[in-house]
């Protein structure tokens, strides 16, 4: 079970189809597949033992991972928008890779072994078997139990980790959640996600399996995102919460007018409810689906469908109602459970630490395992779930606040907040305090027109809708929040910046 | 031993299955009377005629309920495939909603 297999029954199924365009590059299923292997090829010949790719969403993207896969070698992707200095760190551990990417340093730096992303596809489609030349390198395509991709995980909390994803993992993830070549001509995905992170590669796959056309859209801005949907023709489109957030905002009330648009996914960090209300009203013949997984479970462990939105949407039973902020229910090739403190599994909608077992999960990094005896994967992640199996996730285990020997996850807390109408955004941290253990400490930005609000109002606000042990100690006011591409913040970083900030400041301004 | 992962061949005609999902490790699979091998083996490929199948399709899901047993077609070719003399159905769940 490996990539090669899935591109191999996309060209059979359906290879004069174009998978993917961005600007004015594209390539057909067939042209992918020739790409692979010519690319393959490339790998073998200058030696390399891995493929790194170093861009934005291009073509030359899923040509690299399909080469490195025919090649038996791991692709991976590193985030384009660090520094030199930590791409050289990252790209240090496989000095004989093939790089792909247009930063001009590392032509410089490696001209054997780098291509640029047009220049690589360039190379393939020139690349005709020279007389002198073998016509057939000898190549050992990726197998079942072989590393296919390398990707380092956000690391919020924590130092990022290289996450390892076998064939078996993506492939199984694939074969068993999406139906082969099941789109028709018309339909387009577009990708605004990134290259480097889990969501753009999962993406990658599923699309090209089901044999859509894929649209790759870069720089992503409101309208920008809006106008391509128009012109391409899209039918799937997955954004991340921030992404959705910046389009209800520039539609300011009006219908997001994207009659061919099916299916709107959103996934990647929490959804604030707010904001989904809004789209689901702009969106209105729009089918809405959350996605919720990690990069060690090759993505999408649990959905939240269609029916799942209408249902919660229309309900008037708190619980039901209650969904819309759940991740759904987890799909049928995956198990969950639910553990306390002591690896009991709870019951009765008591939150814990979220377990996951299946084929697609990899729960590996580079040089260990973190599965245990009986392959269940421990996400880090808090959660619930309700009597009816869905999951509610309350945020990392490693960033609840415990306050006088109380947990209090900040998810909570910054959803009563982003209630609030004058708060555009909110992040809850705990800073630590002799007296009890944590501090609540919140962090918000404010809408254009919220100038009146102080902190004494939002720390009532919380107060009213929890209680008053949940209510922010502090609240302090910035003009934004730190976040990752996928919109998750960085809360080690509100942390740090807070805590230098109010030992050098006066503490009345809580 | 029969596991995810697994790629297997008719040893007459063109149909290449991997195994999805198996429980049970003593099944016999079979495709119109041939055992399935190794999709490595050296193959005889004269072909037969389909019997009693429309064929197995390029990506479908094959099941077969009593061996907790799911592979998928990824070479289609006559069929048609049993396990333990069984013969397979397609799988016919619902799909889940596209969530990329």
């Amino acid at each position: 079970m490996d990539l090669n297999l899935l591109l191999d029954m996309a060209v059979t199924g359906y290879g004069n189809r174009t998978a993917v365009s961005e600007g004015g590059d594209a390539l057909t299923y067939a042209e992918l597949g020739r790409a692979a292997d010519l690319g393959a090829r490339l790998v073998r010949r200058i030696g390399a033992d891995a493929v790194i790719f170093v861009g934005p969403s291009h073509p030359a993207y899923p040509a690299a991972l399909f080469a490195s896969a025919a090649a038996g070698v791991p692709f991976i992707p590193l985030n384009y928008r660090l520094g030199r200095e930590q791409l050289q760190g990252l790209m240090a551990a496989h000095p004989k890779a093939l790089v792909v990417s247009d930063e001009p340093w590392i032509g410089e730096e490696m001209p054997e072994r780098a291509r640029s992303l047009r220049g690589y596809l360039a190379t393939l489609r020139d690349d005709r078997p020279s007389p002198d030349e073998p016509d057939v390198v000898p190549l050992s395509p990726g197998q079942s139990d072989d590393v296919a991709v390398v990707l380092h995980t956000s690391g919020t909390s924590g130092t990022p980790k290289a996450a390892l994803l076998r064939h078996r993992n993506l492939a199984s993830y694939v074969f068993t959640t999406v139906e082969f070549a099941n789109a028709s001509d018309e339909e387009a995905a577009l990708v605004t996600v990134p290259t480097y992170h889990i969501a753009g590669l999962a993406n990658l796959v599923s699309n090209l399996y089901a044999g859509r056309r894929i649209v790759y859209l870069e720089a992503f801005d409101p309208q920008g995102w809006l106008e391509t949907i128009r012109s391409e023709g899209i039918t799937q489109a997955m954004v991340v919460p921030t992404m959705l957030a910046r389009v209800v905002r520039f539609l300011d009330g009006a219908d997001a007018s994207v009659p061919t648009l099916r299916t709107l996914a959103y996934g990647g960090s929490r959804m604030p409810i707010p904001v989904l209300e809004e789209a689901l009203a702009r969106f209105a013949d729009t089918d809405f689906v959350n996605a919720y997984g990690l990069t060690e479970t090759s993505s999408t462990i649990a959905l939240l469908g269609p029916d799942d939105h209408r249902a919660a949407l229309t309900s008037n039973e708190p619980g039901a109602r209650a969904r819309l902020g759940s991740v759904g229910r987890v799909i049928p090739s995956v198990e969950v459970e639910v553990r306390d403190d002591d690896g009991a599994p709870t019951a009765g909608q008591v939150p814990g630490l979220i377990f996951l077992r299946g084929d697609q999960v990899s729960g590996e990094y580079a040089g260990e395992s973190a599965l245990d005896v009986d392959g269940w994967f421990p996400t880090g992640d808090r959660g619930w779930l309700d009597d009816e199996g869905y999951l509610f996730i309350e945020g990392r285990a490693d960033d609840t606040i415990i306050r006088g020997g109380e947990n209090v996850s900040p998810a909570e807390i910054e959803d009563v907040l982003m209630a609030h109408p004058a708060v555009a955004d909110a992040a809850v941290v705990g800073l630590s305090d002799d007296e009890w253990g944590q501090r609540i400490a919140a962090v918000v930005t404010i809408d254009g027109d919220g100038d009146a609000v102080t902190p004494a109002v939002l720390r009532e606000w919380v107060r009213d809708h929890l209680r008053s042990s949940k209510t922010p100690d502090l609240v302090a006011f910035w003009p934004e929040l730190p976040r990752t591409a996928t919109g998750k913040l960085l809360r080690r970083q509100i942390l740090e910046e807070l805590s230098s900030t109010l030992s050098t400041e006066n503490p009345a301004t809580s | 031993m029969l596991k995810a992962g697994l790629r297997l061949a008719c040893p007459r005609c063109t149909t290449e299955v991997v195994v999805v999902r198996a429980s049970a490790d003593d099944v016999m699979l079979t495709c119109s009377e041939s055992v399935l091998v190794s999709v490595d083996s050296a193959r005889e490929g004269t072909g037969h005629p389909t019997i009693g199948s429309d064929g197995m399709l390029l990506g479908k899901r094959y099941v077969d309920e009593p061996a907790d047993l799911e592979l998928l077609c990824t070479k289609a070719g006559p069929g048609a495939l049993a396990c333990d003399g069984r013969v397979l159905g397609i799988r016919g769940a619902k799909p889940l909603p596209s969530s990329d």
